[in-house]
């Protein structure tokens, strides 16, 4: 109908052709030519079209499966990275508490091994100062000895003269005598 | 067994001191033999040593004591020196002297002092001893200048030691 119409204003030659409408043969044979390329397109064309979608579609659902992968697997990555990281820490605590430990063992034992040390340093030192004072001290006395010993026998062999003898002789009789 | 020669020798002495009569004498001066005999070094070695010929060794003993000491004195030491028991002579003597003591009853006191004793001294001491031991004595005397002052007497196994020596002694160990 409205082809006919439009038919019918094309036949109108005095009416001034539209800006925008084109000819009435230029319809008439402009749009089952369009209709025709169009559905040869889309006969032809299509599927390619359709397939090329499709195979796009594919693309990207695969690189959006593989990226949704990588992330699974950056995630997993990251986890254990976590982990290890957690690990680490946890064995880092370990040993500096044990560092820490062994050095506060060894720092006592130290201590405790240099003050007995010291005690038995001191120890020794009193008992090899008391032992060169007593060794002194023996020496003395026993240079002292030495010469009372020379001088006791040279002033009693040499004060004994016969009355002493005959003296000593008397006192040793009455002892005896009076002995019983 | 060494013990009983000694005391064989000892016996053999005794009874011929006895049979001679003189056994006071003779036991007195072979107490003093035996006496100078120990203090003496050169004399025991001269009258132990093997090396000189025994008649030697009896020559020695008789020019010693010849004139000294009666001749049975002398001759006992000549016949024990002779036989080779010299090295035991003061053991022997020491013997005789006891059995001589026993004899009579009485105890060998041996009385050593640097200076000789008068006679009186020796009576009282004698008495002094038989007081204060109990017992009768044969006091023999030897002088010995180791004594240095004092006297130190000997009973049996009882000493009263009142020498110099001794207490010379004490004082250097207490020093």
């Amino acid at each position: 109908m409205n082809i006919v119409a439009l038919l019918v204003a094309a036949k109108d030659e005095t009416q001034t052709p539209s800006k925008f409408w084109p000819e009435g043969y230029e319809l008439l044979f402009g749009v089952p030519a369009s209709i025709i390329i169009f559905s040869l397109l889309w006969w032809k064309a299509g599927p390619l079209v359709k397939k090329a979608m499709a195979a796009r579609t594919a693309k990207i659902q695969a690189e959006l499966d593989a990226g949704v992968a990588a992330r699974t697997a950056a995630d997993v990555d990251a986890l254990a990275i976590r982990e290890a990281k957690g690990d680490i820490e946890t064995e880092r605590a370990r040993i500096l508490a044990e560092a820490r430990s062994t050095a506060a063992f060894v720092l006592e034992d130290g201590r405790t091994r240099l003050a007995a040390e010291l005690v038995e340093v001191e120890a020794k030192a009193d008992a090899d100062i008391q032992a060169a004072r007593n060794r002194s001290g023996d020496e003395l006395r026993a240079e002292i000895a030495r010469l009372s010993t020379a001088a006791v026998d040279h002033v009693v062999t040499g004060s004994l003269d016969d009355a002493t003898h005959q003296e000593l002789i008397e006192l040793f009789i009455q002892k005896v005598g009076a002995a019983r | 067994m060494k013990d009983n020669r000694i005391e064989g020798y000892a016996r053999g002495l005794f009874e011929i001191a006895r049979a001679e009569g003189t056994l006071d004498e003779v036991e007195d001066e072979l107490f003093r033999f035996a006496r100078n005999y120990e203090s003496s070094d050169s004399l025991r070695t001269a009258l132990t040593d093997e090396q000189i010929p025994a008649g030697k060794r009896q020559a020695i003993v008789e020019d010693l004591l010849g004139g000294k000491a009666t001749s049975t004195t002398t001759q006992l030491v000549s016949m024990v020196v002779g036989s080779g028991r010299g090295r035991d002579l003061p053991a022997i003597i020491d013997t005789l002297v006891a059995r001589a003591s026993a004899s009579k009853n009485l105890a060998v006191a041996e009385v050593r002092t640097a200076v000789p004793l008068t006679s009186d001294q020796q009576t009282r001491l004698a008495a002094a001893l038989v007081n204060a031991t109990g017992k009768q004595v044969n006091m023999k005397v030897i002088v010995d200048p180791s004594v240095i002052g004092g006297v130190v007497a000997t009973v049996g196994d009882t000493v009263i030691d009142g020498s110099v020596r001794t207490r010379i002694e004490q004082l250097k160990s207490r020093l």
